[in-house]
């Protein structure tokens, strides 16, 4: 039998659905690969006894030619999502062994579509960080190495100067890429579906804030926070993305509209859409592969008949500075929840406050912390108007450049993904964390807007590792980013990782 | 605008955060890179612009005033380090 673990999500479905191999056996080929793929470190918590449930379940439906969009397909959930009975931590020690007692709302529909649970993927801690190196179980490794790399697996485990999978989503990005999983959740609060998707070949959508219930999911910046999906293949993250998406009451900004059938806009026509091409994302000393990739996606879609424009987002360089006020403003209030009292880890103190200080310092990263801390003081008295107030303002204006193009008739926005391909481990930010933060520089405005982006492969670099495309919707037009998107994949095709070294 | 060592022992104390006098250096230069990159946003006039409450305009639902939950105090401390009698323990507050 060839390879279950190398299909995609949608050939898995359609395999299934043909009775060409059972939910078990699918099941058990992911086991079997995660368990071999341990070196990578996607996995925090593996759940094979949920998997084989869940999939036998899957059969029996199928057997009776019934079952849900997702029916039988083994997932990977980002541990940022509560998952009942299953310890979820956002990589945290401050979570410590914290089993919730609920399921997330969008993990429940994910299960009330029938899909099976892998188990639980790494992240940046409290989803804070481009690179997944501020975990507390570690780092994650990208699958994919540079051409003619030093890494290798030896005796002490992987050998080697080995790459980041992008952050903070980087055991989805992993798992995925790697074949660890069909499909992956994931969150994106700056970037974090997109660019660890664009690290690592893979596909991910962020879909317009208010899309998928937040309800259930570890908080980091609730004006920013959104849940998507990261696939192997545009259809995939369709697919992914109409089960997690939807009305929920108990997240009151989650919208009451209806959800597409995102699969159908797969192959819908491109014919005259406005693409606008952002001169403001034209940095100074963007490589020229980056270039090229950019000048290749506006080829590709001229070709099926889109329009390109130029447009201006005058806007874009204060995105990023205004995130750094409103995301650590968000999470130093967020995470005063963290306190030693409800869940997670205590340290004892002399009184009350002593308790608070001691548990927070030692269940905390110094990445949160960092962050907490500025957030405390941009929010403190006589510093509020100076940063928090004057940051809104700007994101005021930010969203306005975006509405101004859409009125003015474009469709959706080009960019590159990110301004680099996947950089080694410890090889950024170590001195200065404004380098690492750089990261998300193409993929921050469209948070601060609360716009949907997709992040697409649509190439390699020089040192044979992938690039991706950015696109860039109109509120709640999801269905338009995968129609252009798959006219990429078709020009570009996909990019499954040459080799699994590690195993 | 940039913060001395004794502004980052008061943000730490606010935040909560034990910070050992070793580490107040570092997170001091930390925390000024910051301030240093948002700098920027200085040069932009924000006059007349209102700030943003809400990314996404839309009402919101309100739910009906009932009680729709409850009676699960064993799940709401199953998780504390401290508990008793379905009570969250904590240090004493008052003397």
């Amino acid at each position: 039998m060839t390879d279950l673990t190398k299909l995609t999500l949608t050939e898995a479905r359609d395999g299934l659905r043909a009775k060409a191999f059972s939910a078990t056996e699918l099941a058990e080929a992911h086991i079997a690969a995660v368990e071999s793929a341990r070196l990578l470190n996607a996995y925090v918590l593996e759940t094979p006894e949920i998997a084989l449930k869940q999939a036998a379940v899957s059969d029996a439906r199928l057997a009776k030619g019934e079952g849900g969009a997702l029916e039988g397909l083994p997932l990977g959930i980002k541990d940022l999502y509560c998952t009942a009975g299953t310890r979820t931590t956002a990589c945290s020690n401050i979570l410590g062994n914290f089993v919730p007692t609920y399921e997330s709302t969008v993990t429940s529909q994910l299960w009330r579509d029938g899909a099976v649970m892998l188990g639980k993927l790494n992240n940046d801690e409290f989803a804070m960080g481009s690179s997944n190196e501020t975990s507390c179980f570690g780092n994650v490794i990208n699958p994919w190495r540079r051409e003619g790399s030093n890494m290798g697996v030896g005796s002490a485990g992987v050998e080697g100067t080995y790459l980041v999978p992008g952050g903070s989503s980087g055991g989805s990005s992993s798992a995925v890429a790697a074949n660890l999983c069909l499909a992956a959740t994931a969150t994106d609060t700056g970037g974090s579906i997109r660019q660890p998707a664009a690290f690592t070949g893979t596909v991910g959508i962020k879909p317009t804030y208010g899309r998928c219930s937040r309800w259930g999911i570890v908080a980091f910046a609730s004006s920013l926070d959104q849940a998507g999906p990261i696939g192997k293949s545009v259809r995939d993250c369709a697919v992914m993305l109409r089960s997690m998406s939807g009305h929920d009451p108990k997240d009151t900004t989650s919208v009451d509209i209806a959800v597409p059938d995102y699969e159908q806009a797969i192959g819908r026509s491109v014919k005259g859409m406005k693409i606008g091409i952002p001169k403001e994302y034209r940095i100074d000393g963007m490589p020229a592969e980056i270039e090229k990739l950019w000048q290749d996606g506006i080829n590709w879609l001229k070709a099926a008949g889109a329009e390109i424009v130029n447009i201006s987002l005058p806007h874009t360089k204060y995105a990023l500075p205004a995130y750094y006020i409103v995301a650590p403003a968000e999470a130093s209030s967020n995470l005063a929840r963290y306190d030693g009292v409800r869940y997670g880890l205590r340290e004892q103190g002399r009184d009350i406050a002593d308790m608070y200080e001691k548990t927070r310092a030692a269940g905390f990263g110094r990445e949160v912390k960092r962050r907490i801390m500025i957030g405390t003081y941009v929010l403190s008295a006589g510093y509020y108007d100076a940063y928090y107030l004057r940051a809104q303002k700007v994101r005021t204006l930010i969203k306005k450049d975006f509405e101004d193009v859409f009125a003015a008739g474009v469709h959706a926005i080009l960019t590159p993904a990110t301004p680099s391909a996947a950089f080694g481990i410890g090889e950024k930010g170590s001195a200065d964390p404004v380098e690492m933060y750089l990261n998300d520089i193409f993929t921050v405005t469209v948070n601060m807007a609360g716009l949907p982006g997709i992040a697409v492969p649509a190439g390699l670099d020089g040192q044979g590792l992938p690039l991706g495309l950015q696109l860039i919707g109109r509120p709640f037009d999801e269905e338009t980013l995968f129609a252009l998107s798959e006219v990429i994949e078709q020009a570009a095709g996909r990019f499954p990782i040459p080799s699994r070294w590690w195993a | 605008m940039s913060v001395d060592a004794a502004t980052v022992r008061r943000v730490a104390h606010l935040a909560r955060i034990a910070l050992p006098e070793g580490d107040v250096a570092k997170m001091q230069a930390e925390i000024n890179a910051m301030l240093g990159f948002v700098e920027q946003l200085n040069e932009v006039n924000v006059d007349g612009v209102e700030p943003m409450t809400s990314v996404m305009p839309m009402a919101m639902k309100k739910r009906a005033d009932v009680v729709n939950d409850g009676e699960i105090a064993a799940q709401i401390v199953k998780n504390a380090p401290q508990s008793e009698d379905d009570y969250f323990m904590v240090p004493k507050v008052v003397e």
